[in-house]
């Protein structure tokens, strides 16, 4: 790590105040104290936003929830509400990391953590997401763990995220604090596919702070499932993730929500999808065809074609898991 | 930056460690098992990967659970921080202590400080129970000896006695 300079505001002026592009807020630190160790993230200045009060998980006005931005992971799990009402957010963060991780882990962290592709973490090696223009190793390298959708001559990266698949599959919004102002952005618009900046995770500016994620008053609090599939039983990045939500009308799919993991730079939904299988019966057949129509666009790599079999399967696993279930316990 | 703030090498620091304060000055970039280990000599805690990949560093932080490998030792600030160090009651041992000996829950002992604390905190936690569930919960904690049935094994035995004796969590 290279030496910086260090501050602890105690309120969210004070620290927009020190934001600025050689600065970098820092909440849990478990990704970007990882990121600073080699060398591929070099602040001059950390401001530890750690003492800023954005700890509360409050209810809306619509009947949702507003995570504050520091709330920890393993707390949110836990927290009654989200156990209850959005049991598809639980399971997803507790597939997550380990339970230090999670202890420390924020949920703005969570939603900001970068790419685990190798190449991105070796400063020695070209990387057009570190070091812009340089190329793209893994296009034609090691990318077994890279994207099926979405990708670009220029990144094939994947987002790790568990709790963003949820998060996308609930449609929440994201809650961000700027020099000029607050404004939201919708879960879909936060990460972005890689394109001609994949330097780029999210649309989110230098100089803003994530105060809180808010989500929509409940619809799925009973038929969901999260399943992730990776090298290993825990402790492991998902080489593919599913978040699953079912609300069912008697044998049909009354409303279904989709969002995968581990196969593009974003966790990945298609709403028209979606819509088109509404009122559709809830039986195996309609989950093959769901899952053929999610991966219809896959362009898998020289490593990863297995992804696209994996996440196939996984996807009519998940929805029958999530149909079978019943309450709000896994 | 501006000249006001050119970077200051070291900062002042106040923690409790196993029960007792210590006023310090760090530099910002030193991170929370290097402070342990290095400066302080408190070398139970231990350095496997240095990534949070590992479990080796666990510690206990206001106590919980968490990686001192990923921690800035400058963040911890008036907290109370436990290390394998910190466990036994002065020549008894920890109730897990003793559970990893009775069952030979190592082999190198290199993890068996971060896998020793992170049990402590999974038993405050009052979560885990059944078998699978230690598992899991004992799942950030690496063995490159492979002493897991024999670990699960010693959380099994000592879990329920922690609850029942309230001495899960740390003291402070
Ligand atoms: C070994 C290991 C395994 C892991 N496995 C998984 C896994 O399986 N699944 C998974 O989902 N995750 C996994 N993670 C990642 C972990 O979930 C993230 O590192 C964590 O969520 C990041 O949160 P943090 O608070 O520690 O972020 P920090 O490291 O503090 O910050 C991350 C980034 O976000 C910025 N930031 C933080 N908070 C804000 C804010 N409020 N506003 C604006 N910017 C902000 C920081 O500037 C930084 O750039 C793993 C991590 C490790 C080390
Ligand atoms: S996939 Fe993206 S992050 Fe990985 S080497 Fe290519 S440009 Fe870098
Ligand atoms: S040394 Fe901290 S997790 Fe490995
Ligand atoms: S006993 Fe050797 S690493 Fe666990």
């Amino acid at each position: 790590m290279i030496p910086f300079a260090y501050s602890k505001p105690t309120d969210v002026a004070g620290a927009l105040q020190l934001a600025g592009p050689d600065s970098h807020f820092i909440a849990g630190g478990t990704n970007l104290l990882d990121l600073m160790k080699e060398n591929v993230a070099q602040p001059q200045r950390l401001i530890d936003i750690t003492g800023l009060p954005l700890r509360e998980v409050t209810a809306t006005a619509s009947g949702g929830l507003s995570i504050g931005a520091l709330v920890g992971n393993a707390e949110l799990a836990r927290h009654p509400r989200i156990e209850a009402d959005y049991p598809l957010l639980a399971q997803a963060i507790l597939a997550g990391a380990s339970p230090q991780l999670r202890n420390m882990a924020s949920s703005g962290g969570n939603l900001l953590q970068r790419t685990r592709c190798a190449y991105f973490y070796d400063s020695a090696v070209p990387c057009n997401k570190r070091a812009p223009g340089t190329g793209c190793p893994a296009r034609s390298g090691l990318n077994r763990n890279h994207a099926i959708l979405g990708a670009s001559q220029h990144c094939v990266a994947v987002h790790p995220s568990d709790m963003c698949v949820a998060l996308a599959a609930l449609e929440a919004t994201v809650q961000v604090q700027g020099p000029a102002g607050s404004r939201q952005i919708a879960f879909a618009d936060f990460h972005r596919l890689p394109g001609e900046q994949p330097e780029r995770d999210n649309t989110l500016a230098d100089n803003e702070l994530i105060t809180a994620i808010e989500l929509p008053a409940p619809r799925f609090a009973e038929h969901v499932h999260y399943l992730k599939v990776r090298d290993r039983a825990s402790y492991a990045f998902a080489l593919i993730s599913v978040a699953a939500a079912l609300r069912l009308e008697g044998e049909r799919i009354g409303e279904l929500r989709l969002a995968l993991g581990g196969v593009a730079h974003k966790p990945w939904r298609d709403p028209a999808l979606e819509a088109r299988f509404q009122g559709q019966p809830a039986t195996s057949a309609t989950y093959t065809q769901i899952a053929q129509a999610m991966l219809s666009g896959a362009q898998p790599l020289a490593h990863n074609a297995f992804k696209v079999t994996l996440a196939h399967n996984a996807i009519i696993r998940a929805l029958g898991q999530a149909q079978r279930r019943q309450g709000a316990t896994a | 930056m501006s000249d006001s703030d050119c970077i200051p090498a070291h900062q002042p620091l106040e923690l409790s460690i196993n029960g007792q304060r210590h006023q310090l000055q760090v530099a910002p970039w030193m991170t929370l098992l290097d402070l342990l280990r290095d400066q302080l000599d408190l070398t139970g805690s231990k350095k496997g990967c240095d990534h949070g990949q590992c479990g080796a560093c666990t510690v206990l932080r206001n106590g919980q659970r968490v990686n001192a490998c990923l921690t800035l030792a400058i963040m911890c600030d008036g907290d109370c921080i436990t290390t394998i160090e910190g466990l036994a009651d002065d020549e008894r041992l920890h109730p897990l202590q003793q559970a990893f000996i009775r069952h030979d829950a190592f082999q190198c002992g290199y993890c068996t400080p971060g896998q020793i604390c992170s049990a402590v905190a999974l038993a405050s936690e009052g979560r885990a129970l059944s078998r699978a569930e230690i598992q899991e919960g004992m799942s950030g904690n690496l063995c490159r000896c492979g002493a897991y049935g024999n670990i699960v094994a010693a959380v099994e035995e000592a879990l329920p006695q922690m609850i029942a004796s309230d001495q899960g969590g740390p003291r402070a």
